[in-house]
């Protein structure tokens, strides 16, 4: 047992070394996918037929398919559908090289079809009256959708957006496997060198609950800010 | 390579690996369905536990939601997988020398570990769909002098299972994308390993790779026609 702990001190400060590198994949994606989830949502619900079903194909394809092969498909298979030499020409190479970069790019576009769905919904769920108000004040249909729609549908889907943020958080760890060394990678490396199985995934998991909790606590902070005027004046 | 060759290599001979994705296709839907069934008796069972009036009962039930639902998929599975072997073996060796060399079937060890996992997020779907039965009804049946286990099995299952079909479905389609995570463990002939084998043998990585996932958008699309059969029938008689 004391073996056991004095390892875990031994190995916390690696761990939390990696902890950036988590909570960077899990930012980038969700900013880049979250913004990409807009023109999907959108798109889904436009009356065009050419804008409309590639869009819901889209959310489809990302909400069908585990997300581990689609990293994998990602990282491993990109360069077989854009083969040739020119890409390890280009001045992207170092960047392309580095795995980080493939998971970053798998988990946005993961996250673009989930939150698509969400916000799809959220958008449906505007009350009618709302934006026939605004109409009547004679705002034009791109300012509705800025002032009125967006702004509200956001507001509806805040709640289901921070389970997700936090599932796109645990979905991180799978960009180990990738050769990404954020916490999940950095335990299991531990686990290879220390030939230690328990102590590296358990400390590794203190760590995600942490994460989860304070990502918990800001999104209710944020809830409460958007939702500011809704509650009663103190 | 063109198209027509890299085609050929899916053909269901000798050297093709369309078979080879059959079986990894069947292996994916046997894992998900054991793994689904053992989530169902933990989502009963842990349903049951937050809300029954025992403090420990409902201690134990939201300790266990709040773990699995905080801890990444893939690190659960690993850390079950590894102690759930060590834990079996362990008491096999209490029981007798025999079994020293005992290996646990590494398939079972996936199985139980996703079932863990999903009995956590069925608890959930489980407890809501149970809060969802109006309270009259239990009282009715109550007052017909059922007794508990009565009222479980014809008051309270038939009708939490409409609430619970939504909920229940989503995490059947969960089930079937997580148990692509078992290819990490390594040799598991799972949907996702044999596009991680044929792809490594052949170096199309990128054509295996879009042949599994193909693969588990086909299960989704039958998932979703049965799910929506099932809800059109637990809802027949409110239509």
């Amino acid at each position: 047992m004391d073996e056991s702990l004095a390892l875990f001190i031994e190995i916390v400060p690696t761990l939390l070394a990696a902890v950036p590198v988590t909570l960077i994949l899990t930012f980038l994606s969700a900013i880049i996918g979250n913004t990409l989830a807009l023109p999907v949502a959108v798109g889904s619900l436009s009356p065009h037929f050419y804008l409309r079903y590639p869009s819901l194909f889209y959310i489809f394809v990302m909400r069908g398919t585990p997300l581990l092969a689609q990293t994998y498909l990602i990282y491993y298979g990109l360069g077989e559908f854009f083969p040739g030499t020119w890409v390890q020409k280009s001045f992207l190479w170092p960047y392309l090289r580095d795995g980080f970069w493939y998971a970053i790019f798998a988990f946005s576009l993961n996250t673009a079809g989930y939150t698509g769905e969400i916000l799809r919904g959220a958008i449906m769920a505007v009350p009618k009256g709302e934006i026939e108000a605004a109409r009547a004040f004679g705002f034009s249909s791109a300012l509705i959708f800025w002032r009125v729609t967006l702004p509200r549908a956001i507001q509806i889907c805040l709640p289901t957006m921070t389970g997700e943020t936090i599932l796109l958080l645990k979905a991180t760890s799978l960009a180990s496997l990738i050769t990404v060394w954020e916490v999940m990678g950095t335990a299991r490396q531990i686990q290879k060198v220390t030939f230690r199985v328990y102590e590296p995934l358990i400390a590794a998991g203190i760590l995600y609950i942490l994460m989860v909790f304070v990502l918990t606590r800001l999104m209710m902070i944020v809830e409460r800010r958007i939702n500011r005027h809704r509650l009663a004046p103190a | 390579m063109d198209q027509a060759s890299l085609f050929s290599l899916l053909s269901f001979g000798p050297d093709g690996w369309g078979m080879r994705f059959v079986e990894g296709l069947v292996v994916t839907v046997e894992v998900s369905v054991a793994a689904y069934c053992i989530s169902l008796v933990l989502g009963l069972i842990g349903a049951g536990a937050k809300l029954s009036n025992s403090k420990v009962a409902r201690g134990v039930a939201d300790l266990y939601t709040t773990l699995v639902r905080a801890l990444p998929e893939l690190l659960l599975l690993l850390l079950i997988y590894f102690s759930g072997a060590d834990a079996i073996k362990f008491i096999l060796s209490l029981i007798s020398e025999d079994f020293d060399d005992f290996e646990i079937n590494p398939f079972a060890a996936a199985v139980a570990a996703l079932g863990f996992i999903g009995g956590a997020y069925m608890t959930e779907v489980m407890r809501g769909a149970i809060l969802s039965i109006p309270n009259g009804q239990i009282e009715a049946a109550k007052a017909c002098g059922m007794s508990r286990f009565l009222i479980l099995r014809r008051v309270i299952l038939p009708q939490m299972l409409r609430y619970a079909l939504p909920g229940m479905g989503n995490l059947w389609l969960s089930a079937t994308k997580d148990s692509s995570l078992i290819s990490v463990l390594g040799n598991t002939q799972d949907l996702l390993f044999m596009g991680y084998r044929a792809s490594a043998v052949t170096k199309h990585y990128g054509f295996f790779y879009s042949v599994a996932a193909i693969l588990f958008l086909a299960i989704t699309i039958i998932s979703m026609i049965v799910i929506k059969m099932l809800e059109a029938r637990v809802n027949r008689g409110y239509r």
